[in-house]
């Protein structure tokens, strides 16, 4: 996108800039929050839909696993061009790409958090009496939860380094510092909103790496680390 | 669906099809670029993952990598590497695109390189040693013949990585099949967007497909059959 030649005698930074720019950093800090969390809550919900389906009715696991895999496979930049014609250069288009992504992540280890919980605990519990539904809600599920959490931090990261690509289809986060960088041939911002983009990305993996261990403390989560 | 006419007169138009902005030669750019990419990083991170993964030290480097690995978003690895590349006086385009695309390369590569070296039985090993073999036979006759299908998966998905990520080459001025949906969204031809979406997708698929299918035979022929990469929860693009 750069029509003329960066400087090289641009300074990668004006710290001046940052000063003068901290309100729109952090404005656009919070708004890639918020572009992730509804990526990941909604992701959560469909996910959660699918793989009770598919573990009801096991033959659904392949095709569910792959559909989203093909989602999953195209390139961010295309699936969010794909759905442009449609949806426009909306939020609406950057959620539901984001979501697609979320899926085959959160599908799987669903599953295979559901898929560890041992028949023996199983069994007592419908000798006990419990419904399938509150064997699934009381029993399954919180034992899944290491497993099914750490597929939310996997989710949620792959999704924040996704957010900065949505800056080209007209969506806020730290992905709009970047191109405005590239746009106007001037580091400071490109910089800005990459550094911060990882920045966030590692924090955000390590803080919820901890607190998967803080929801896990008799055991650490085994699947798809 | 008249949108899609559309879509289809833009692929029958011979226009589209012919000089440096056709469709062939925009393909070929992104697959040779994207091939010299994963190639290039497949020669630094195979060697060193396979090394390390026989020596059994650097446990933790391969699991710090494949976090930092999954944690980077790729745009911002592209648009760092164009500052740096101009500074180095390569200028932009093709440089810092090629820079950025090995260095996502690297971990998946590295993790699975590691793992398929790692998870070579001991007792195999402990034979190969007990028939008199060297060090350097056990690496290259025992273990890395059993380690190539988990190896291949590692170069699977860093090549699928990489010929997504590509397709942001067209931001730091790089040519490619991104160049239809960058360009196109500039000037707000959807058309052409969205066929640069389709090129770029089954491209993509394609490349994943390609790699299934070669894994499937390497694997039939007596590698680790049925195991699950570590590496196949990567970030795409």
């Amino acid at each position: 996108m750069p029509q003329r030649a960066f400087l090289a005698t641009e300074p990668l930074i004006r710290w001046g800039w940052i000063w003068d720019h901290l309100e729109e950093i952090r404005t656009q800090t919070v708004e890639h929050f918020i572009l992730t969390g509804i990526a990941v809550g909604i992701g959560f919900a469909i996910a959660m839909g699918l793989s009770i389906v598919a573990l009801r009715f096991r033959r659904t696991y392949g095709p569910v696993t792959w559909v989203t895999g093909v989602l999953y496979t195209i390139p961010s930049l295309a699936l969010f061009a794909f759905l442009v014609p449609y949806t426009g250069l909306s939020r609406l288009t950057a959620e539901i790409g984001l979501v697609s992504y979320t899926l085959l992540i959160l599908v799987r280890n669903i599953v295979a958090g559901i898929d560890s919980v041992s028949p023996a605990v199983r069994e007592a519990a419908v000798g006990m009496g419990y419904s399938r539904a509150r064997l699934f809600l009381e029993i399954e599920l919180p034992l899944a939860l290491p497993v099914i959490a750490a597929g939310l931090r996997i989710a949620t990261v792959t999704v924040i380094g996704l957010v900065t690509v949505t800056s080209i289809i007209g969506q806020g986060g730290l992905g709009l510092f970047i191109l405005d960088g590239l746009r106007r041939d001037f580091y400071t911002p490109l910089i800005v909103g990459s550094v911060l983009s990882v920045a966030l990305a590692v924090v955000i993996d390590v803080a919820l790496a901890g607190l998967e261990r803080l929801l896990s403390p008799w055991s650490r989560a085994g699947v798809a680390r | 669906m008249d949108f899609l006419a559309d879509v289809l007169a833009w692929f029958t138009d011979s226009a589209n099809w012919q000089g440096s902005t056709g469709i062939p030669s925009r393909t070929l750019e992104h697959v040779r670029l994207s091939a010299f990419a994963t190639m290039v990083a497949a020669g630094l991170a195979v060697p060193s993952g396979v090394l390390l993964g026989h020596s059994g030290r650097g446990g933790l480097i391969a699991v710090s990598v494949v976090n930092i690995g999954r944690a980077i978003p790729s745009f911002a690895v592209i648009a760092l590497a164009l500052p740096f590349s101009i500074r180095a006086g390569l200028g932009i385009g093709f440089w810092p695109t090629f820079l950025a695309l090995v260095l996502l390369a690297l971990p998946p590569i590295f993790t699975n390189s590691f793992t398929a070296v790692r998870s070579v039985g001991i007792d195999v090993v402990e034979a190969a040693r007990g028939m008199g073999m060297r060090e350097r036979q056990v690496l290259l006759e025992i273990e890395l013949p059993l380690a190539a299908p988990l190896i291949l998966t590692g170069i699977r998905v860093a090549a699928v990585q990489v010929v997504a990520t590509a397709t942001l080459g067209a931001l730091v001025g790089w040519g490619g099949l991104g160049r239809y949906i960058i360009d196109g969204f500039s000037v707000q031809d959807n058309v052409r967007v969205f066929a640069g979406a389709l090129l770029v997708a089954v491209l993509a698929i394609l490349t994943d497909v390609l790699f299934s299918v070669t894994e499937r035979i390497l694997g039939a022929r007596g590698g680790l059959r049925g195991r699950r990469s570590p590496a196949r929860m990567e970030r795409p693009a």
